[in-house]
C-alpha cells in the first residue's frame, strides 16, 4: 500500500508559489518526501549505533548519515523558507506545539539513554539525531496543514 | 466526500445548495483537534514510563512494554484492517461523524503508545542483555528495530501530520472536500501499511519471547 503522491516539487530556481495552480493544487517543494529520508537516515545511524552494543564501532558510518540528515533538514527548511504566499501563521502555531509534544519524546528517548549510561561519541550522535527528530517531524506536521490554509 | 459543504463546527452542513452526498440540515459535531482532557491521562502514562525506568525493574518494564506494544498492534492493524475500508463506504456525514470523535483521540494515543513501547523496550532489553549483540537472537532484535524504524518514518512523516491536517481542515468554516478526502486516504493507506509491518513485529516478538 502507498500514500498518494504528495504535490508535485517546484524545481525552479524562482521562489516557489504557494498559489494554487490551474489544476487546483500548490505547488509547493517536497518538504515530505525530504522530511522523511532525513528520518529515515538518523533512523539508520540509530540502528547502526545500537545493533553493535556493546562492542565500539566506529562512529563515521553513524556520522556520515547524521550529517547528511541534517543536511536534508537545512534544505527543507530553505526551500520551504522561499515559498511565497505560504500559510505561515498556520505553520508556526502548529509547529510550536508539536515541537512541544516531539521534544517531551525525545526527552523520553534521551533519558533512556542516560539511564543506560550512553556516553561520548555515541550519545552525541544520537542525541543530535534526536534534536533532527525534534524538529523534523513537527515541521512535516505543521507544513502538511498549512499547505491547505489560506495564507 | 466531492462537493460536501460544512458549516462552522457545531452547526450546519449543507446549507444553501445542497451538497453531493450530505442531507441538507446534517450537523457536524464540534471537536477538539487535541483533547484536552486526555493530556492528564498521557501526562500520567509518561510519568509511569518515567518511574518504570528509573526502577528498572522486569515487571513494570514488562507491563509497560506489553501494553504499549499492544495498543500500538491492535490500533494499527484495526485501523488498517477493520476501519479503514468501513470507513471509505460509509455516507459522508457518518464519516465526518466518525472523523471527528475518533481522530482527536489518535492524536495522542498513537504518539504515547509508541514512546512508551519504545523507551520501555529498550529499558527492557538492556535489563535483560537482549540488546546486546551477544544475544543469541541477536538479528531478530535488529530486525525488529528494522521495522519499528520503518513504521516510525511512515508514522512520523505521512501518517500523523495527515491526521492533524484533516482534523484542521475539518475545523474551517467551510471545509474543502477534496482535502479531507485526500487527507483520510493518506490516513488509511498508511494506517494499512504499518498494519502489514505490525505482522512482521508479531513474528519477531513471538520468536523472541519463545526463544
Amino acid at each position: 500500500m502507498s500514500a498518494p503522491a504528495p504535490p508535485a516539487p517546484a524545481a525552479s530556481a524562482a521562489p516557489a508559489s504557494a498559489a494554487p495552480a490551474a489544476s487546483g493544487e500548490r505547488r509547493l517543494p517536497p518538504v515530505t518526501q525530504l522530511g522523511m529520508v532525513s528520518l529515515a537516515l538518523i533512523v539508520a545511524a540509530g540502528i547502526y549505533l545500537s545493533a553493535h552494543l556493546p562492542n565500539h564501532v566506529s562512529l563515521t558510518p553513524a556520522i556520515v548519515l547524521l550529517a547528511v540528515s541534517a543536511l536534508v533538514l537545512a534544505g527543507n527548511l530553505a526551500s520551504l523558507s522561499r515559498v511565497r504566499g505560504f500559510a505561515w501563521g498556520a505553520f508556526f502555531a502548529v509547529a510550536r506545539w508539536a515541537a512541544l509534544a516531539y521534544l517531551v519524546i525525545a526527552g523520553m528517548i534521551e533519558y533512556v539513554f542516560l539511564r543506560n549510561h550512553t556516553s561520548g561519541g555515541p550519545l552525541v550522535v544520537l542525541t543530535l539525531s534526536l534534536l533532527v527528530f525534534a524538529v523534523h517531524v513537527p515541521v512535516l506536521i505543521a507544513f502538511t496543514v498549512a499547505r491547505y490554509q489560506e495564507p | 466526500m466531492a462537493q460536501a459543504v460544512v458549516s462552522t463546527p457545531g452547526s450546519v452542513i449543507g446549507e444553501g445548495a445542497p451538497p453531493q452526498g450530505v442531507p441538507a440540515g446534517f450537523e457536524r459535531p464540534d471537536f477538539q483537534i487535541v483533547p484536552r482532557a486526555g493530556l492528564p491521562i498521557v501526562a500520567a502514562v509518561l510519568g509511569l514510563l518515567i518511574a518504570g525506568i528509573a526502577v528498572n525493574e522486569l515487571w513494570p518494564l514488562m507491563f509497560l512494554h506489553v501494553v504499549g506494544g499492544a495498543t500500538w498492534t491492535i490500533v494499527d492493524l484495526f485501523l488498517g484492517f477493520v476501519l479503514g475500508p468501513i470507513l471509505g463506504s460509509m455516507p459522508i456525514p457518518a464519516r465526518i461523524a466518525l472523523t471527528t470523535r475518533l481522530m482527536p483521540k489518535m492524536v495522542l494515543i498513537m504518539p504515547t503508545a509508541v514512546t512508551v513501547t519504545l523507551a520501555a523496550g529498550w529499558q527492557l532489553g538492556s535489563h535483560l542483555g537482549t540488546v546486546q549483540s551477544a544475544y543469541a537472537l541477536h538479528g531478530w532484535v535488529v530486525a525488529s528495530y528494522i521495522v519499528v524504524g520503518v513504521m516510525a518514518v511512515i508514522a512520523l512523516g505521512l501518517l500523523e501530520p495527515a491526521n492533524i491536517a484533516v482534523l484542521t481542515e475539518l475545523k474551517k468554516p467551510q471545509p474543502n472536500p477534496a482535502v479531507i478526502e485526500r487527507l483520510m486516504k493518506r490516513f488509511i493507506y498508511t494506517a494499512g501499511a504499518t498494519g502489514l509491518m505490525q505482522v512482521a513485529t508479531l513474528v519477531i516478538m513471538t520468536k523472541l519471547a519463545s526463544g
